[in-house]
């Protein structure tokens, strides 16, 4: 089989692809928390791929998606008491909504308007979810968010002892969301992403209402980092005011580059790459951030289509 | 069935203290192919993009098929029936031709399908790929719009514009920058898409123009000068003097 044969089989199968990784993914990994959050952040990048990566449109408020689905999660948890299986889908529904109105009022921009717009709106969000004490924890953040064992009919799941079990019970989750993007990014819909992402106009003169196109993208997108966050509330068991913060936006752009916007793959590397070296560089030196800024410049400079976008792009050169 | 697809009445279009058109009544003859010539700065862009939606005019109003279509959003223009091709080149550059012409069938039957695996619209590609052949282009249908050639560019740009099945379809300049060869393969093609449907074109070269239209606009500084058939506008004494003639001097 030559190379570009084997690219062919493997965007074919990339659901597939990504669980076997994923499966053997926590054995790789140095420990199993740090696994898990592989996976709750390349979901987070994953969902701000669809707009950023196949439609072209850079947000840097994706932090209130992420921050709403972990605190309506955490929220319905604890001063709810609800289950914690329709507390995440409260999580991603909040989140979704969020979406939907900051996009209502973003997507009459472009460009470098549209990221200074999402990252405003999300400030705000950060502000009210602050000052929200009561319910949020204001700045100390949501705590006791404790899901302690999963009964799963046939075995239960003691998640704060076993990491693994924890790292497996999200893996569930975010397999399913990656099937959902898969299938979203391969359907007609998806082809009209790329079309406003090549060009614009020629969309909208084409019979495409660009700007409802981009809403519903917008909000869709907001749903897959609201499971993100969710997700992360049930991991850490808290919901840190900083996950609403303009740096959390950041990451999910930093990630999504670093590892190849609008590839299918990159986001997950992007992820792995991110965290990894974050927790390699902190055990060497406090100035971490240096050190991931340089890399990140480099691959900005030299690999402008990241990780994965550089590999496939080698070898379909061959 | 009116005897005109599209007029306007009284259009007026201002930019800032700018007016482009002024008061331009004007309409368009159902099956033929209809011509809007001028000078420089005649208005000739402005005109076509409201004829195409592009612009919504200051005044005046727009009327298509009998309906009072002013203020239409763009993106409905192609769902009228109405489809255009730009100035400039203007497709999905990363995208193979196939893919770009399907995209733009797409757009009528499959907007907002989140589910449908795109392996399974085999028959949209084989209506793409029919139109790929009607402009001449059966032999780059994989290749990325991107590398084409100029002339097959704008080609591709009207396989786009069919593919929404125009009743009415506009070219701004088809021939601009394109070599003598490529220019005849796209008069004939023209020619060809002219014969069974409706055909507004905006053209810079006059005696291109006056060989295959059926009827002329010609407009001076914003407003319409004359209108008529080729020959009618060849004899007219005015035309002659503001646009014919400026090549004498």
């Amino acid at each position: 089989m030559n190379m570009s044969n084997l690219t062919g089989t493997i965007t074919k199968n990339r659901v597939l692809v990504v669980f076997a990784f994923l499966l053997i993914f926590p054995f790789l990994a140095p420990y199993e928390a740090l696994a898990t959050d592989v996976l709750i952040y390349g979901l987070y990048a994953l969902g701000l791929n669809l707009v950023f990566g196949y439609m072209g449109v850079l947000s840097f408020g994706h932090a209130a998606f992420f921050g709403v689905g972990a605190y309506g999660t955490g929220i319905a948890m604890v001063h709810f008491g609800v289950h914690w299986v329709p507390s995440i889908f409260i999580g991603i529904l909040m989140a979704g909504l969020t979406a939907m109105i900051m996009g209502a009022m973003a997507i009459r921009t472009k460009g470098i308007y549209f990221a200074m717009v999402t990252l405003a709106l999300a400030q705000c969000v950060y502000y009210i979810v602050y000052h929200m004490g009561e319910l949020s924890g204001g700045e100390d953040g949501l705590t006791g968010v404790s899901l302690k064992t999963v009964d799963l009919g046939f075995t239960t799941l003691n998640i704060i002892r076993e990491p693994l079990s924890k790292y497996y019970l999200v893996l569930g989750f975010v397999m399913v969301a990656i099937f959902i993007f898969s299938r979203i990014i391969n359907s007609p819909f998806g082809s009209v992403l790329e079309a406003i992402r090549e060009n614009e106009n020629r969309a909208q003169a084409c019979g495409y209402d660009v700007k409802l196109t981009k809403w519903v993208a917008f909000s869709i997108s907001g749903l897959f980092c609201g499971l993100a966050g969710a997700l992360s509330a049930i991991h850490l068991s808290v919901v840190p005011i900083e996950s609403l913060h303009y740096h959390q936006s950041g990451l999910a752009v930093m990630m999504a580059l670093l590892g190849g916007m609008g590839t299918f793959f990159g986001p997950f590397i992007g992820a792995m790459a991110f965290l990894m070296l974050e927790d390699i560089i902190t055990t060497m030196t406090s100035h971490w951030q240096l050190f991931l800024g340089a890399i990140f410049m480099i691959f900005v400079l030299f690999f402008p289509r990241g990780i994965w976008g550089s590999i496939l792009h080698w070898i379909s050169r061959r | 069935m009116n005897d005109d697809i599209i007029r306007t009445e009284n259009v007026t279009m201002r930019f800032g203290g700018f007016t482009a058109l002024n008061d331009v009544t004007a309409s368009f003859p159902n099956g033929q192919l209809t011509a809007i010539i001028g000078p420089n700065g005649a208005g000739k862009s402005t005109y076509f993009n409201v004829l195409s939606g592009a612009f919504p005019p200051s005044e005046g109003r727009l009327i298509f098929e009998g309906k009072d279509i002013t203020g239409t959003p763009q993106h409905k223009f192609a769902r009228l029936g109405i489809a255009k091709s730009f100035q400039i080149t203007n497709v999905f550059p990363e995208l193979s031709a196939l893919e770009n012409v399907r995209i733009a069938i797409q757009a009528l039957e499959k907007r907002f399908d989140f589910w449908t695996p795109r392996g399974q619209l085999t028959d949209m590609e084989h209506r793409a790929a029919d139109f790929l052949d009607l402009v001449g282009l059966h032999t780059h249908k994989l290749k990325q719009a991107s590398n084409l050639a100029h002339g097959e560019q704008r080609a591709l740009e009207i396989a786009l514009a069919l593919a929404c099945q125009p009743r009415l379809l506009l070219l701004d300049e088809p021939t601009a920058g394109m070599s003598p060869e490529e220019t005849m393969t796209m008069v004939d093609l023209i020619c060809e898409l002219a014969s069974d449907r409706t055909v507004i074109l905006v053209e810079h070269k006059m005696k291109l123009v006056m060989g295959i239209s059926q009827h002329l606009i010609v407009l001076h500084h914003g407003e319409v000068l004359a209108e008529g058939k080729p020959d009618d506008i060849r004899n007219n004494d005015e035309v002659r003097r503001v646009y014919l003639g400026q090549g004498k001097h």
